[in-house]
């Protein structure tokens, strides 16, 4: 995997509008964004709706997500290209959905809708129609996710990454800024966790910074990248990003994403918690 | 949408007193823009982002303290620090 593989720029996408093989997918934590307007016949996946189990705190299952991409008329053999707001926050969540069951081709559009607006690109209000197909997904693929007892079991013997913002970790905000920070759960991060925010992995603009900037990041914070790595943030999107980042930018092979996160952790009763900025 | 709308969103329905608020508009030359905000912490690290709503408008709910506010928008970026105080929003006005 390189990054050419799973990272595709503006002008790649602009030039891939009407290819028939080539499937544009928004996926916006704002899921109304895409009424407003995106990309030119691109399709959109609601991460709430369309990713989430409608009763129980899970994914949608395997038949879940077959019927799903059948009817936004993706087929196995088609590239998907996924974008968002929030510098492919939730766009990098769906990736990692779509790695999960295991989908061959997928890329993420670097720098997402931020940079496609900044860049004053086209948008059109126009909503494609595909024809269904008979999508097959395969059975989920547990290396690349992490649950609760994996994290507590990795405390202390390997990495952690926090990927929430300096504030969030200490414990001194609950969730990220833009969101009403009244919950449930209590303040904090999973002891001998690293902070390092999401944030580090972008430039302001939304893209990726390069794969040696990166490498340097992560090594700088004390990351052995040869041993086994956990990220997680608040509810899995955040740490989706540094999961892509780490998993198929770097090409680590031992990387997890924990989607229950710290609304899970942080209301489990009884496991360690620590306070303050962890250094 | 025309004409930008004077200071942040309208905050019905919102929990001032337990919450920490920043909020503002963007606008050029009196118009509102389309772009995004930033919220950085005293140390300048990234701590949240919202695209300007159609009026220009932004929110964020933060903690009490200093943060800097950054304003991105095609072919320009502006950024303005800000003090924010439980029980109170803070409105700030950002011309690009």
């Amino acid at each position: 995997m390189s990054r050419s593989d799973v990272l595709v720029d503006a002008d790649w996408v602009q030039a891939h509008l009407d290819d028939p093989k080539v499937v544009i997918v928004e996926v916006d934590e704002d899921t109304s964004a895409y009424d407003k307007n995106h990309i030119r016949n691109a399709v959109r996946i609601d991460w709430r709706k369309d990713l989430q189990d409608p009763v129980r705190r899970d994914f949608v299952d395997q038949a879940g997500f077959e019927k799903l991409l059948s009817e936004k008329g993706i087929a196995n053999d088609d590239t998907v290209v996924l974008y968002g707001g929030n510098n492919n926050w939730f766009a990098s969540y769906a990736y990692w959905y779509f790695k999960l069951y295991g989908h061959e081709s997928v890329k993420l559009l670097d720098g997402g809708r931020k940079k496609w607006e900044l860049d004053s690109r086209d948008l059109v209000a126009e909503v494609p129609e595909r024809p269904a197909t008979e999508y097959r997904a395969k059975a989920q693929d547990t290396s690349i996710r992490a649950f609760r007892d994996d994290v507590v079991a990795a405390i202390g013997s390997a990495n952690l990454v926090d990927v929430r913002s300096p504030d969030e970790f200490s414990g001194r905000l609950l969730a990220p800024a833009h969101l009403p920070q009244e919950q449930s759960q209590r303040p904090g991060h999973v002891p001998s966790a690293r902070n390092i925010p999401w944030s580090k992995n972008a430039n302001d603009d939304g893209t990726f910074k390069s794969d040696e900037e990166l490498k340097a990041l992560y090594e700088a914070e004390g990351v052995d990248l040869s041993q086994d790595t956990i990220a997680y943030c608040r509810i899995g999107e955040r740490s989706a990003l540094t999961w892509f980042v780490l998993h198929e930018l770097l090409d680590q092979s031992s990387v997890r994403n924990y989607d229950g996160s710290w609304t899970e952790y942080g209301s489990l009763v009884g496991v360690p918690i620590e306070l303050g900025s962890g250094k | 949408m025309c004409g930008a709308k004077a200071g942040g969103p309208e905050l019905a329905g919102v929990d001032v007193a337990s919450e920490t608020i920043i909020q503002g508009s963007v606008t050029r030359d009196g118009e509102p823009v389309n772009g995004y905000v930033r919220l950085l912490d005293e140390g300048g690290e990234f701590t949240a982002e919202v695209p300007t709503s159609a009026t220009g408008q932004f929110r964020f709910f933060a903690a009490p303290g200093t943060w800097t506010l950054r304003a991105l928008v095609p072919g320009a970026s502006v950024d303005r620090k800000v003090v924010a105080q439980q029980g109170a929003f803070t409105e700030v006005a950002i011309a690009v």
